[in-house]
């Protein structure tokens, strides 16, 4: 293959092409392992399995909504700062939003997981999958928890009261100090909401990577006729590598 | 792709285990728009949130502070504060990470991450909360020799006063807010903590206690350890439903929902050997720690992985695919047994 670089100021989209000086390039290499593994049809394909076909499967989708809300009315309320909502009738409304959005993750969040469960949606090498939605549930929970540590009113401060004996129990109390108000509110919109999302994400690419689970028993699929759309979004191999 | 009668026994050397495996989908695929669903879920969440917040808007109960304390209740105070000063307030006697209190730290058996972590805030209520305030007040002679007496004079004669003191506060009254306490001999220690007491009431109190000498700061630990030292605190949150035995974990001011995911760690709570054990916080933790990692390995762990299998609420889930297996397998029997011609092939394309 040609390639012309000279001539053009801005670089074709087809030059990042599998030139064979550049087999050994980390960029190259590390390209050709994204697509392997989530080519563009299996990243965002347009046709799921005739499954996939339950009210359960909204909740999944409901809590990414839910905490794209959480996110974006935390971040107004970073914008204007902590005391804002305390004083101005917009700013309570919009840590009103901040309080529901949260409400809503959370209910949407657990009635996925319990469907999830239910499903035994590790099945079929998802074990990753599942393990990365629990710990991203998890780490939801403490960033709710310095969230409702960090609201400066009664609640917080009788929170933070409250759960210092069961934090410091554990020893985490010496690093992790309920009552300093500047620790908790870091924590709350900088350090807990950077996991979550890159848990988040990292889940959502394992969902796209392995697909969704098959009901158990499939009886006679030999008898179902494969519809040769989509290939692609076929699900992988599904013997584990490892017991 | 294998058929499910091939890879039903074995592939690679390993059984096919149906709570860990799966058959691959030979069936149908469909139209199916993420995009357009999540624009969707996100159009009815904003919907639902702004709705919620609209009508219920959100709690915002104004902070104690030490002044409001004080004002509220000075002789709740002064109790409180003569407990920390001969050091038996909750926060004297706590343990790590704020001192070193012999036998404070909770366990279970060996398994002490309290003690091992050691004191990492540290607070000397007597100084913290008490001699030091009172020596950032100016121009009071009186309070000055009082401080001076009650530093110069031995332990035994420091406790003597201060249980003399202890007894009459438990007498005080509040009349038009100030405090009056019975005579007594508790020597300079009636001085230290009515000056105390008026220094809260001032506000001067909140001011000193925060631990950062700088002039911005954010460590509200020592206030807030000497406000729930009190009673007034705890008492506000018994109305608001908020203590441990009201589920508080998971309660909010008002009739709002708090952290409602929290209902497992809070009934740990509510039941023995946890609601009365002076470990009874290191056992909830433990149990709920347990619960995570069982909860996130569970894929690993035979017997549970099989819940999901042996309760059978994937065919509720899954209500369609399982109907529409039956229609297809009778209709395969159907057709079998009446022609040979093509089966399925034309319901089963898109």
């Amino acid at each position: 293959m040609t390639v012309e670089t000279d001539s053009v100021s801005e670089v074709p989209v087809d030059v990042a092409a599998d030139l064979p000086e550049d087999a050994d390039q980390w960029t190259a290499k590390l390209r050709h392992a994204a697509v392997e593994a989530l080519p563009p049809q299996r990243l965002m394909p347009d046709r799921q399995p005739a499954y996939v076909a339950s009210w359960i499967y909204v909740f999944g989708v409901l809590t990414l909504a839910a905490l794209a809300v959480v996110i974006v009315t935390g971040s107004v309320l970073s914008i204007f700062g902590p005391t804002w909502w305390h004083v101005s009738s917009t700013g309570l409304f919009v840590n009103s939003l901040h309080l529901w959005s949260v409400e809503v993750f959370f209910f949407a969040m657990v009635v996925h997981l319990w469907g999830k469960f239910f499903m035994a949606a590790w099945r079929g090498r998802r074990r990753a999958t599942w393990i990365t939605g629990v710990v991203s549930f998890v780490v939801s929970v403490g960033a709710a928890f310095t969230g409702y540590l960090s609201q400066q009113n009664f609640d917080s401060q009788w929170i933070s009261t409250q759960a210092k004996d069961g934090i410091n129990s554990t020893g985490a109390g010496a690093i992790f100090n309920v009552t300093n108000f500047g620790q908790m509110l870091m924590w709350h919109i900088m350090l807990l909401p950077l996991v979550v999302v890159a848990l988040v994400g990292l889940h959502v690419l394992l969902v796209r990577r392995r697909g969704v689970v098959p009901p158990f028993d499939l009886p006679n699929q030999h008898e179902v006729v494969v519809d040769p759309g989509n290939l692609t979004t076929a699900t992988a191999a599904n013997l584990e590598d490892q017991s | 792709m294998s058929s499910p009668a091939e890879g039903s026994i074995h592939r690679r050397g390993r059984r096919f285990k149906p709570d860990r495996d799966v058959e691959e989908w030979h069936g149908k695929y469909l139209p199916y728009d993420l995009v357009k669903e999540f624009l969707i879920a996100l159009v009815v969440v904003v919907l639902l949130v702004v709705a919620l917040a609209v009508v219920f808007s959100s709690p915002d109960e104004t902070p104690v502070t030490v002044k409001s304390w004080s004002t509220a209740n000075p002789v709740d105070f002064a109790q409180t504060a003569i407990t920390e000063l001969d050091g038996t307030s909750g926060t004297a006697t706590y343990g790590p990470p704020y001192n070193s209190t012999a036998g404070a730290s909770q366990s279970i058996g060996f398994f002490s991450p309290e003690s091992w972590f050691g004191v990492h805030h540290p607070i000397n209520t007597a100084n913290d909360y008490v001699i030091s305030p009172l020596k950032t007040l100016p121009g009071q002679p009186g309070l000055d020799a009082a401080i001076a007496t009650y530093n110069s004079a031995s332990p035994n004669q420091q406790a003597s006063w201060t249980a003399a003191y202890e007894k009459a506060v438990a007498h005080a009254t509040s009349e038009g807010g100030t405090l009056k306490v019975p005579a007594g001999p508790y020597g300079p220690v009636g001085e230290m903590i009515g000056s105390l007491t008026s220094m809260a009431r001032s506000g001067a109190l909140d001011g000193a206690l925060l631990s950062s000498r700088q002039f911005y700061g954010t460590d509200y630990t020592k206030p807030l350890l000497f406000i729930a030292d009190g009673t007034y605190l705890s008492d506000l949150a018994q109305q608001q439903h908020l203590t441990g035995d009201q589920w508080g974990m998971m309660n909010e001011t008002g009739n709002y929902p708090g952290q409602a995911w929290l209902w497992l760690y809070t009934l740990g709570y509510q039941i023995p050997p946890m609601n009365s054990s002076s470990n009874g916080d290191l056992q909830v933790w433990a149990i709920m720690m347990g619960l995570t990692v069982v909860l996130v390995f569970v894929p690993f762990i035979p017997g549970l992985r099989s819940i999901p299998r042996l309760s059978r609420v994937y065919r509720l889930i899954w209500r369609q695919h399982y109907r529409e297996i039956s229609r297809q397998t009778l209709d395969a029997g159907s057709v079998a047994a009446a022609t040979t011609a093509p089966h399925l092939g034309d319901s089963a394309s898109p």
